[in-house]
């Protein structure tokens, strides 16, 4: 199985840049199956199976974060598309927790951008960004030249070795690179394992701590003007 | 890579029949306007030069560089990307103040003398504005007019490329004349967008549009040139009036009269 993971922030063009490369998989006869991790609401897996006939799943990711969320099932994600008999699964996933990345090792990593974003997001969203083997910048129709130029180096500073590919997903332009990187990916190995590392942090509040203040937690924690500091074993 | 000539070669139109202009070349500093109704696909004819389409657009055209297709996936890098397009878009939507901007926009084109750069930028665009340009200014809050001058000046001073489309630039009640004026000064390929008369006389051919399509080629000839020279008149008048309403005056009889005087065409 080949594994291409895009993430993005909510409504960056994801999906559509996704449906352009199917579009393009279809032509080449690659079979790719779909899913989408959201954390609500998510209806790409029953457009893109209207659309294009391809084995979809959504999976709800609730009361986890999407990347997390990832983790946990993505091997029966991919036990499932071989299933379908497809040879390449792309994730689709909201990716909303800035302090991880939902990228493995051996997958293709896809960021997606809108250029209309502001030219600080690219320094807001740590791995997703900087973990990721192409970021794509979406709606470049919306905005100058000069502005695309130096959101492209707001990207490339964030993310020294990225490639940069810029598109305007609704016509379809900009996606035949994208397209001929997907086509080398690896097969992904078994166990499989995240990019990069996780946070060192463990959060209390996600384990059902709700007092406020630093000395009713334990593990990474600071205070308003500390740096971050360790308590517990 | 040095360009010479820009080859464009017709597609089809949204009927989905030929274009009926099959091809036409640009050659270092021909001006040249592309013309027709509003919807007929001037904008995306620009778009493909700026593409280098290789039939991967809608309209299914090719462009050429030095009689050389651009092949589907290579993508240039954009602080070399030999053209510029000033769009019709009349806002940015960089939370960047200006000064900080430019000083980006001229670091990634690699400008020597960063600081004089971004001085004849602002100098040029604030020829053509009505209220000048601030440094400190957000992006975000310049004006229609302010943010078309200061594209115009961005791409022809800071991106310095060798061939610029400009869409429209007639619209957001920039000084045009003086526009064409200054841009005149370098030597480029420049492609207008425009619905405006005088700026497709000036061009040394012009490029009709419908549907989509590429109708014909019209060059410039000696009457026509001469009869941009005559609606000069009519501009310089018609700019005049905009002067002084602008300025707060009334345009009471003998002002009229006054203005209005110079208007005596030679026959062409
Ligand atoms: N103008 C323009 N609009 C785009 C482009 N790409 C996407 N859009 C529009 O942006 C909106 C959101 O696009 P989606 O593809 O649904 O975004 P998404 O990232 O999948 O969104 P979620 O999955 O809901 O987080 C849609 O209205 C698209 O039509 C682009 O390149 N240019
Ligand atoms: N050759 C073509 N094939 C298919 N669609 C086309 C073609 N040319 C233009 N279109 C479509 O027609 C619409 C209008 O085109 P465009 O925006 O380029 O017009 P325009 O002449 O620039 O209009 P305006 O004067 O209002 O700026 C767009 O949706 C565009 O995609
Ligand atoms: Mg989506
Ligand atoms: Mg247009
Ligand atoms: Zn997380």
């Amino acid at each position: 199985m080949k594994l291409v993971i895009f993430a993005g922030p909510p409504t960056c063009g994801k999906t559509t840049v996704i449906r352009q490369v199917i579009k393009r998989m279809e032509v080449k006869k690659l079979k790719t199956a779909y899913i989408k991790i959201d954390v609500l609401y998510a209806d790409e897996d029953e457009m893109i199976n209207k659309e294009f006939g391809i084995p979809t799943k959504k999976i709800y990711s609730g009361e986890l974060c999407p990347d997390h969320c990832n983790v946990v099932v993505l091997d029966e994600a991919v036990e499932w598309a071989e299933r379908e008999g497809a040879e390449f699964l792309f994730v689709e996933t909201a990716g909303l927790c800035l302090r991880c990345s939902p990228y493995v090792e051996n997958s293709l990593g896809i960021v997606v951008l809108e250029a209309t974003s502001g030219m600080n997001l690219p320094r807001k969203i740590g791995p997703m960004l900087t973990l990721a083997d192409i970021s794509v910048i979406t709606k470049i129709d919306l905005i100058s030249q000069a502005e695309r130029e130096v959101f492209r180096y707001r990207v490339l500073q964030a993310a020294k070795d990225i490639t940069v590919v810029e598109s305007n997903a609704l016509y379809g332009i900009g996606i035949d690179p994208i397209v001929k990187q997907i086509e080398k990916v690896q097969h992904i190995d078994f166990p499989m394992f995240l990019k990069g590392n996780p946070p060192v942090g463990t959060c209390t509040i996600c384990v059902g701590k709700k007092e406020i203040g630093a000395k009713n937690h334990f593990g990474v924690l600071r205070t308003l003007d500390s740096d971050l500091f360790y308590v517990g074993e | 890579m040095e360009i010479k000539k820009i080859t464009i070669r017709g597609g089809i139109g949204k009927d989905g029949e030929r274009e009926k202009v099959q091809e036409f070349e640009l050659k270092m500093g021909d001006i040249i306007s592309i013309v027709g109704p509003t919807g007929c696909g001037k904008t995306t004819l620009i778009n493909d030069i700026e593409l280098f389409a290789n039939y991967n657009t809608p309209s299914q055209r090719q462009i050429l560089i030095n009689d050389e297709p651009i092949p589907d996936d290579f993508s240039f890098d954009p602080s070399k990307h030999p053209i510029a397009l000033i769009s019709q878009h009349t806002n940015f939507l960089s939370d960047l103040p200006v000064g900080e901007f430019l000083t980006i926009h001229a670091a990634v084109r690699g400008a020597e003398n960063a600081e004089n750069i971004i001085e004849e930028t602002l100098d040029f665009a604030n020829q053509l504005t009505g209220e000048s340009i601030n440094r400190l200014t957000g992006m975000t809050e310049l004006s229609g007019g302010q943010t078309r001058s200061l594209l115009i000046a961005d791409a022809v001073i800071i991106g310095n490329s060798p061939i610029i489309l400009l869409d429209e630039i007639e619209n957001a009640g920039i000084h045009r004349t003086k526009a064409l004026e200054l841009l005149k000064k370098y030597d480029k390929i420049f492609v207008f967008v425009t619905h405006d008369a005088r700026i497709a006389l000036l061009s040394d051919f012009r490029i009709i549009m419908k549907q989509g399509a590429m109708q014909k080629v019209i060059y410039t000839g000696i009457e026509e040139r001469r009869a941009a020279q005559e609606l000069k008149k009519i501009d310089d008048v018609m700019l005049e009036f905009r002067r002084l309403i602008r300025a707060g005056e009334e345009i009471t009889e003998p002002v009229f009269n006054e203005n209005i005087k110079n208007l005596v065409y030679n026959n062409i």
